[in-house]
């Protein structure tokens, strides 16, 4: 090839490439104008809201209060119970929506007749919607009617209205209704452990125990460790229950941080303080999704 | 060490037979090959042996235990699997010292077996790494350390070479072979490589569709097979076989078949009198095969494939069957498409019984 065949061969390489990557463009033209309006926008504008103070009467124009109204907002108590809440409503609902999820998983990963009713039966909440999930358990745990009066408890405050039980009674009713995607995901997980591994460590001498401990659950701990992560950012976005079941109440106790963000909003016009409130949701939820990935990978295994 | 014994052994799946009235010994100290096309039951059998699989009748005993009913890690044998099977989230050291944790050896003579297989391996360097840093050879001599760390009554191996390539299989052989001579281990040892089966078996035992066909040394196989089935299994090129009938008087045996004539020598005719099956098929190895310009045989040259050190030569006969000569190197090649007559070597031909493919022999 000549010096002259090279530079051109060169230019016409170059061009092809501009255009491919002008194509490539004008292609994700649509997706960012949806982003654009949807999701880039709105996370913007949330940002300038925290800055404005929205007067206590309406019809006032907002006015730019600066880090003084983030400040206060984090600072207040309200705040605070909120995260606590939340907190505690992720630690209650996130390890025993794993634990029960494996437990069902390795129950019908066992290869009996009829398994396979089983399966169904222990996935099957995962069609019910949150609503649905708030009505059972909300009457289930009702003082009037269901399963509590029949057996003749009547608790005096109920169950729903009692500061201590109402967080634990909604946490119950959240890890009922993501079981079926905590039982799929960790049979899916269950199934993808390569049977030979479980096989050379039974011959190895290892008992149901050791093998369970030692090769099923270390080999599951890709899926453990996805379904932590998406079950905290679930157990952060809670809302539903919250909203059918409590209403926030009893003394704040169930005033998680988006019903909060919601009441703050719709029940105070608030905008400003909710969008304070919606920054710090996603500041929490960003670092506790990079924490979890920092720490939690290096005790993953991949297989092979 | 001990003996490794099933018993009529029989396997169903549902329907399916895929171990049918297994009696088979692994002695000790010996090296049993299991041998035979894929789905003939000799992974199912080791399977048994191991405790993988239940047997539906029958015994399996280790040393002089019946361990028909005991469940695997009860039985103290050693598996190495053709995938090597190694935990994926434990270090090579782990892995090796897995067998002897379950087993709740204590620390320190842990760690002093695990070195000790380590250093038997040559895997002492790699012992901080995880499997997925390895290459196939390595994890192999992982999964050997892991079988032999345990001095386990026995090792079943599961076609243990068969991801390897061609190089390191050839290689691993031989160490193979040398490590069962200085651990003196008894082992059970899967392929479906004859090559494999020849070089590294005291005995072989050749299976087909769950029966065992024909348990012996490499050579004796080779040498008189029992069937046709082990007779066609066993050989690169394998053996050529005819179908036809024999003629003549006890004298003066003849095998025919259209276009072919061959006399039988006085042995092999004798204990052929004695069967008188109504049809036979007449085996002869490729390389008991040659061209000669006295040979009765006429036949051309189909195709010739050379490998340098021997060429294979296929030949049509008047017939039309095709047969499969070999003729060493250092000879004249024939031409492509060029009429030449074979003779057989007569000490050398094996004849079985057309209808029950067993072999007549004197």
């Amino acid at each position: 090839m000549t010096a002259d065949e090279e530079t051109g061969a060169r230019v016409t390489n170059r061009r092809s490439r501009r255009r491919e990557v002008r194509l490539a463009y004008l292609l994700l033209v649509p997706a960012l104008i949806i982003f654009a309006v949807f999701v880039f926008f709105p996370f913007i504008k949330n940002f300038q809201l925290a800055f404005y103070s929205t007067p206590p009467f309406p019809g006032l124009p907002n006015r730019y209060a600066g880090f003084s109204q983030i400040t206060s907002v984090l600072g207040s108590s309200d705040f605070r119970n909120s995260l606590t809440v939340t907190v505690f409503f992720a630690v209650l609902t996130v390890p025993a929506g794993i634990f029960l999820g494996l437990l069902l998983a390795v129950l019908a990963n066992q290869k009996l007749r009829g398994m396979a009713i089983y399966r169904t039966i222990f996935s099957s909440t995962i069609a019910t919607s949150v609503a649905v999930a708030s009505v059972v358990f909300g009457t289930l745990m009702s003082p009037q009617v269901g399963l509590l009066p029949w057996l003749g408890i009547n608790p005096n405050p109920a169950i729903l209205n009692n500061p201590t039980l109402a967080l634990p009674a909604v946490a119950i009713t959240t890890i009922w209704q993501n079981l079926g995607l905590s039982f799929i995901l960790m049979s899916a997980g269950l199934q993808s452990v390569p049977e030979d591994i479980l096989e050379a460590a039974k011959v190895d001498g290892a008992g149901t125990w050791t093998c369970f401990w030692r090769v099923t659950v270390p080999s599951l701990s890709p899926t453990i460790f996805f379904a932590a992560v998406v079950g905290s950012i679930f157990a952060f976005q809670t809302f539903g229950q919250i909203d059918l079941l409590t209403q926030g109440g009893p003394e704040n106790k169930t005033n998680v941080l988006t019903y909060f963000i919601v009441t703050q909003l719709h029940v105070h016009q608030n905008p400003g303080y909710a969008a304070v409130l919606s920054i710090a949701l996603f500041l929490i939820t960003l670092v506790l999704t990079l924490l979890q990935l920092r720490f939690l990978e290096r005790r993953v295994h991949y297989a092979r | 060490m001990s003996r490794v014994a099933l018993e009529h052994i029989t396997k169903r799946f549902d329907d399916v037979v895929a171990v049918d009235d297994l009696t088979l010994e692994a002695h000790d100290e010996e090296l049993l090959v299991l041998l035979g096309p894929s789905g003939c039951g000799k992974s199912t059998a080791l399977r048994i042996i191991a405790g993988l699989e239940a047997p539906s009748e029958g015994t399996v005993r280790i040393g002089d235990r019946d361990v028909t009913d005991a469940e695997a890690k009860d039985r103290d044998v050693a598996m190495v699997f053709q995938s090597y099977a190694l935990y994926p989230h434990m270090t090579v050291a782990r892995n090796v010292e897995f067998p002897l944790r379950a087993r709740r050896v204590p620390p320190a003579e842990r760690d002093e077996r695990v070195a000790e297989a380590a250093r038997a391996l040559d895997i002492t360097e790699l012992l901080g790494r995880k499997p997925a840093q390895l290459s196939g050879g390595q994890r192999q001599r992982v999964a050997l350390a892991r079988a032999i760390v345990r001095r386990p009554q026995a090792f079943l191996m599961d076609e243990p070479l068969s991801n390897l390539d061609a190089k390191l299989r050839v290689q691993t052989r031989a160490e193979l072979v040398d490590l069962q001579r200085r651990f003196q281990a008894t082992v059970v040892y899967v392929t479906h490589d004859q090559v494999e089966a020849m070089t590294m078996g005291h005995r072989i035992a050749i299976l087909d569709r769950g029966v065992l066909q024909q348990v012996d040394a490499p050579q004796a196989v080779y040498e008189r097979p029992a069937n046709l089935f082990v007779a066609r299994f066993i050989g690169t090129p394998p053996m050529n076989t005819i179908e036809g009938r024999l003629t003549g008087g006890a004298d003066h045996l003849v095998f025919e078949a259209s276009g072919v004539t061959v006399a039988l020598p006085a042995g092999l005719a004798s204990a052929t009198m004695s069967a008188s099956p109504d049809r036979v098929v007449l085996g002869v190895r490729p390389e008991d095969l040659r061209l000669d310009p006295a040979g009765s045989l006429t036949a051309k040259i189909i195709l010739i494939e050379s490998l340098g050190h021997e060429r294979h030569l296929v030949v049509r006969l008047d017939d039309g069957q095709t047969v499969i000569v070999r003729q060493p190197g250092d000879q004249t090649p024939p031409r492509d498409g060029e009429a030449v007559t074979l003779s057989a070597n007569p000490d050398s031909l094996h004849l079985f019984d057309a209808d029950t493919e067993q072999r007549i022999s004197s």
